[in-house]
């Protein structure tokens, strides 16, 4: 199957790869998993006291879709509000990357990723 | 005989995670004899289709009973739980952790010193977790909690992959 240009690009020079510490308070880290093809996404964000995501990193095991889906998604996420990052659709990443319907459920992944992120940062300030 | 019948009544064995091993190569070189093209030679067109499909369909059944993932996703379709589907689904995060973590181990281990030795505890690792999802979805299955058995195979699938990538480094560490 042929990969987009997009993905291509994403898979050979993926943004921001890499680890933050999850212990720390300004980190929100979002693990998900895809059983049917085994892919693990880890996808963190540090956030400042205003809201706003100033850095993210991520790390894909998975295929080129999975990868460049990630890839993307900490691109776009920072200076995004938690808000603006939890609103962001899967359906706009497989448009960006062009991905096939097979591949959709990688962008799924993706959007699962942050929502877990925002959502772990979120549960840390709560407490 | 019948393609409706499921693998295991097919097959003439009892529908449980637990298989007997013997049991079904005896059940299945029956089957084959039964089946075998020579016995349908002189029939008509109609009667030779159905024993070639009888023996895709007995294929199927062997190899799906065989392996102990494709025997519990079967198990569990049967019971009305998908686990084949892509969709994406809540997971333990500490379990992703940890997969993460071994798919990092499996990664590092082309620079390993000695990677005989990584590549080996790598296998005894996923040896211990198989065994251990197995026999955890052996519980779940026999006390009919079908939703938590499918978590334990998505976990095996996990391990499964895991194991395809150590497979994929070995071949090119001793190409």
């Amino acid at each position: 199957m042929a990969y987009s240009d997009q993905v291509i690009d994403h898979y050979e020079n993926p943004r921001n790869v890499g680890k933050m510490n999850d212990k720390d308070n300004n980190v929100g880290t979002g693990m998900v998993g895809a059983p049917a093809c085994g892919d693990v996404m880890r996808l963190q964000i540090q956030v400042s006291d205003e809201g706003v995501i100033e850095d993210a990193k991520f790390k894909t095991y998975g295929c080129g879709s999975a990868i460049a889906s990630s890839s993307l998604v900490t691109e776009w996420v920072k200076g995004m509000t938690l808000d603006e990052a939890a609103e962001l659709k899967n359906t706009k990443i497989a448009e960006e990357l062009a991905l096939p319907p097979v591949k959709i459920h990688c962008s799924v992944l993706a959007e699962d990723a942050i929502k877990a992120a925002v959502a772990d940062y979120k549960e840390k300030q709560a407490k | 005989m019948d393609i409706k019948q499921n693998y295991f009544e097919f097959l003439g064995l009892p529908k449980s995670y637990q298989l007997d091993k013997q049991a079904l190569s005896e059940r299945t070189r029956e089957l084959q004899k039964t089946l075998h093209p020579d016995k349908f030679a002189h029939l008509a067109d109609h009667e030779r289709r159905l024993s070639v499909q009888y023996t895709a369909y007995l294929n199927e059944a062997v190899a799906t009973l065989k392996s102990p993932l494709n025997r519990a996703q079967y198990l569990l379709s049967l019971r009305g739980e998908d686990t084949y589907s892509e969709s994406s689904v809540q997971l333990d995060p500490m379990f992703l952790m940890q997969q993460m973590e071994l798919r990092e181990a499996v990664e590092d281990m082309t620079d390993a010193d000695d990677p005989d030795t990584a590549v080996e505890e790598m296998y005894a690792e996923v040896t211990e977790q198989k065994q251990k999802f197995q026999s955890e979805f052996q519980t779940l299955y026999d006390q009919a909690d079908y939703p938590a058995a499918a978590m334990t195979v998505r976990k095996m699938q996990f391990i499964d992959k895991l194991e395809r990538d150590i497979e994929a480094l070995e071949d090119k560490l001793y190409d």
